[in-house]
């Protein structure tokens, strides 16, 4: 009878029940957007933090940033370049064209390679290995020099001004044309641990063309290439690049899974050591926790036991993220989070006062199955059963209109920008490039942060239709219990009430 | 067998108080039919939830079979009014969005019967009120008269030892009105029940063996000898 009952009941009286139902729904599918839209949120963070980590990073250890410029990085590392700059012989063909590389660690602070097993024996370290991120400047160019022209009145060699007097022994002519014809190309570099290649940013890419490294080649004159430096440069596997006069092979092409690549080409690290001429010298150290719960207890005792050094997590590097991504993550997990909390309290109290007084117009029917002597628990459980009916029915409505809500957000995808590594946030950013800040100081930052577009997707998972099955179950016994309490105050003699 | 003795009931609402009943004594043998009639508010309801378990006195006690309903825990007042009391209001009081064979059903439900047993006695009982053709038409598709048919079922379905109307016929017009009550006669005959009915019908009164006027709560009985 229970059910039979039931499905008349919300069979016949249609309305009220849809009106219940869509309250609950309207809550239900808000939840659904909003979580969905916040794990995109996540997922795009996540996005961001490996393209500079890779995969399995938990953290990094950089050397800790100097209090204020000591002189010794600055001089060592302002970039100079020496170029040939007097007028050669073949003056007729014009200047000499030159090229000088210049090649420097990026951020100008390096920690010496024995760092890295000194981390990796710390309690909890799974896994450590060391990086060297360089900056490659490729000065290319030629001198001019100037020609010289006559002036047209005093054509006919050697003049005789009568004026005389003029400053310039060149009386008559000018210097044209002369100057510097220089390309600056800067490009980044990352020295790889090629015995350990399951850590570090090279994880982030996948290698689509030829090889990676192989264990062998720990100094050999190889490198990987990234896939959109390689296409700007034209580079594909088997090409040589130079670097300061070195002539490295490309035997591979990587490309990110998402975003930017952390470097333009990628060495073997001891290759790298020597072109930058920093022997056993490392920029970071990439840090694989053991357990991914006890990260900031690994990070104490980095920081604890290995002195100067910086140790960033991958939450450290969430917070450096701004722009409009992090603007929206805000949103979705505050604004986001109270609007759907707020609008299911707001469901659950229409839902319950709608069931409620459909109890009251209903109280001479209550009143008289209790008369025909049904106990007050099977008629509660009847109320309790349409609401929960209801609540199943608003809960299926709310994941109708949650999913095609999430499905709308994955459509349209909106791109979110974000900003990572404001100063001391990115490990090795920033303090290097000096206050000057001239040219390659200005390169230098720019290329330390990072502006990522990432399309936000707003996947719904299993956990967040669990939630709503769970909350519209919820609605229905909240809104059933008000029924349910109104229902059990019934009196059997109710049935003789003269109401309506 | 019914037996009250000083059965009071007071309704109070705010400051004032209603004596619905004031001292009713009053003694209902098996199979007797009793016809309660009197002014409109003189207690005729009041007096007839005490007997059918619907409510409790202020005072006195409503003894069936040596029971006393004014005392019994909630649990066995309500099993007792599933088992022996078969009740038919005046506004029949059927589930709207039952059909009549689910309505005659429902007062098989606290009786723990298989839905198939269910399902032919309330056939049956339907069928015994001239319905059986009907059964699974909702209480809004049957007229006055069909729908307290549908009651009366569903009052005798579980074969009570006591019926109480009140007020059968007080909503049906007059052709209908004979109808029912010759139905209700002939179903008390047939089943042997306690009858007790409220009318207002002085033509129904006059024709009654028994007759109980209750006039402000005090309750006036009058035997007559039998036609
Ligand atoms: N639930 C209640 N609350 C307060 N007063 C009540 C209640 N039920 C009945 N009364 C009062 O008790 C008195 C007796 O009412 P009752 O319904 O028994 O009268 P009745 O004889 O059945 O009248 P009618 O012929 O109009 O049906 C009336 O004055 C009525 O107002
Ligand atoms: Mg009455």
């Amino acid at each position: 009878m229970f059910f039979t009952y039931l499905r008349r009941e919300l069979r016949r009286r249609r309305k009220a029940a849809l009106v219940v139902a869509s309250g609950l729904a309207l809550g239900i599918a808000l939840v659904i957007v909003v979580s969905s839209v916040s794990s995109g949120m996540e997922q795009a963070q996540g996005k961001v933090l490996q393209s500079l980590y890779g995969l399995g990073t938990d953290m990094t250890v950089t050397k800790a940033a100097a209090p204020a410029e000591d002189g010794s990085g600055q001089t060592e590392g302002r970039p100079r370049f020496r170029f040939d700059a007097t007028d050669g012989e073949d003056s007729d063909a014009g200047g000499k064209e030159q090229s000088s590389d210049r090649v420097m660690v990026q951020g100008f602070q390096t920690l010496s390679a024995s760092t890295v097993s000194k981390v990796g024996g710390q309690s909890g370290v799974a896994d450590a290995v060391g990086g060297l991120s360089l900056q490659v400047m490729k000065v290319n160019g030629r001198f001019e020099r100037g020609a010289f022209e006559q002036a047209p009145g005093s054509a006919g060699g050697r003049a005789q001004p009568p004026g005389g007097g003029g400053g310039s022994d060149q009386q008559g002519g000018r210097v044209r044309g002369g100057g510097a014809d220089f390309d600056v190309d800067s490009y980044s570099v990352y020295g790889t641990d090629v015995g350990k290649l399951d850590l570090g940013p090279l994880t982030s890419s996948k290698i689509s063309k030829g090889r990676t490294f192989t264990g062998s080649e720990a100094d050999a004159k190889v490198a990987v290439a990234d896939a959109s430096y390689a296409e700007e440069k034209k580079l594909s596997v088997g090409d040589t690049v130079t670097i300061s006069g070195t002539k490295i092979k490309v035997v591979g092409i990587a490309t990110p899974d998402s975003g930017d690549a952390a470097a333009d080409l990628y060495l073997p690290l001891k290759r790298a050591q020597t072109l930058a001429d920093s022997k056993n010298k490392i920029t970071t150290v990439y840090v694989k926790a053991a357990d991914s719960q006890r990260i900031d207890a690994v990070k104490s005792a980095i920081q604890k036991n290995v002195s100067g050094t910086t140790v960033t997590t991958s939450a450290d590097l969430a917070d450096t993220v701004s722009g409009s991504l992090s603007t929206a993550s805000d949103l979705a997990s505050s604004v986001g989070k109270w609007l759907s909390v707020a609008v299911l309290v707001a469901a659950f109290l229409v839902a319950g006062l709608l069931t409620s007084s459909a109890v009251s117009r209903r109280v001479r029917e209550f009143g008289t199955l209790k008369a025909l002597g049904w106990k007050s628990g099977r008629v509660t459980r009847q109320v309790i059963g349409e609401a929960v009916v209801n609540g199943l029915v608003g809960g299926v409505l709310g994941i109708a209109a949650g999913l095609g809500g999430a499905y709308a957000v994955t459509a349209i995808s909106p791109t979110l920008t974000a900003e990572l590594g404001s100063a001391g946030g990115q490990p090795g950013g920033g303090t290097g490039g000096g206050p000057g800040g001239g040219g390659p100081g200005g390169a230098l930052r720019e290329s330390a942060s990072k502006a990522l577009d990432i399309s936000l997707t707003a996947p719904v998972s299993v956990t967040a239709i669990a939630l709503a099955v769970g909350l519209a179950v919820t609605g229905g016994l909240v809104a059933g219990a008000f029924g349910a309490l109104r229902a059990s105050r019934l009196r059997p003699a109710d049935a003789l009430r003269r109401v309506e | 067998m019914y037996q009250l003795k000083g059965v009071t009931k007071q309704y109070r609402r705010g400051k004032e108080a209603v004596d619905a009943l004031a001292g009713v004594d009053l003694v209902i043998g098996d199979g007797d039919r009793l016809v309660i009639q009197g002014p409109t508010g003189g207690g005729k309801s009041t007096l007839l939830q005490m007997l059918g378990g619907l409510d409790r006195p202020t005072s006195g006690t409503v003894e069936l079979d040596g029971v006393d309903l004014a005392s019994l825990p909630e649990a066995r007042l309500t099993k007792v009014r599933a088992e022996s009391i078969g009740f038919v209001f005046q506004s029949f009081n059927l589930i709207p969005t039952l059909s009549a064979r689910e309505n005659v059903e429902t007062a098989l439900v606290p009786l723990g019967m298989r839905a198939a047993d269910r399902r032919e006695r309330a056939a049956e009982a339907l069928a015994s009120v001239g319905l059986g053709e009907r059964r699974s038409h909702l209480p809004a598709e049957l007229s006055g008269g069909q729908q307290q048919r549908v009651a009366i079922a569903r009052a005798l379905v579980k074969r009570p030892k006591v019926l109480l109307a009140d007020e059968p016929t007080g909503n049906l017009d007059e052709s209908m009105r004979d109808e029912i009550m010759e139905l209700l006669e002939g179903l008390w005959k047939e089943h042997g029940l306690t009858f007790v009915m409220v009318t207002h019908d002085s033509a129904i009164a006059r024709k009654a063996p028994r007759l109980a006027t209750i006039e402000r709560g005090q309750i006036k009985v009058t035997e007559r000898a039998e036609r």
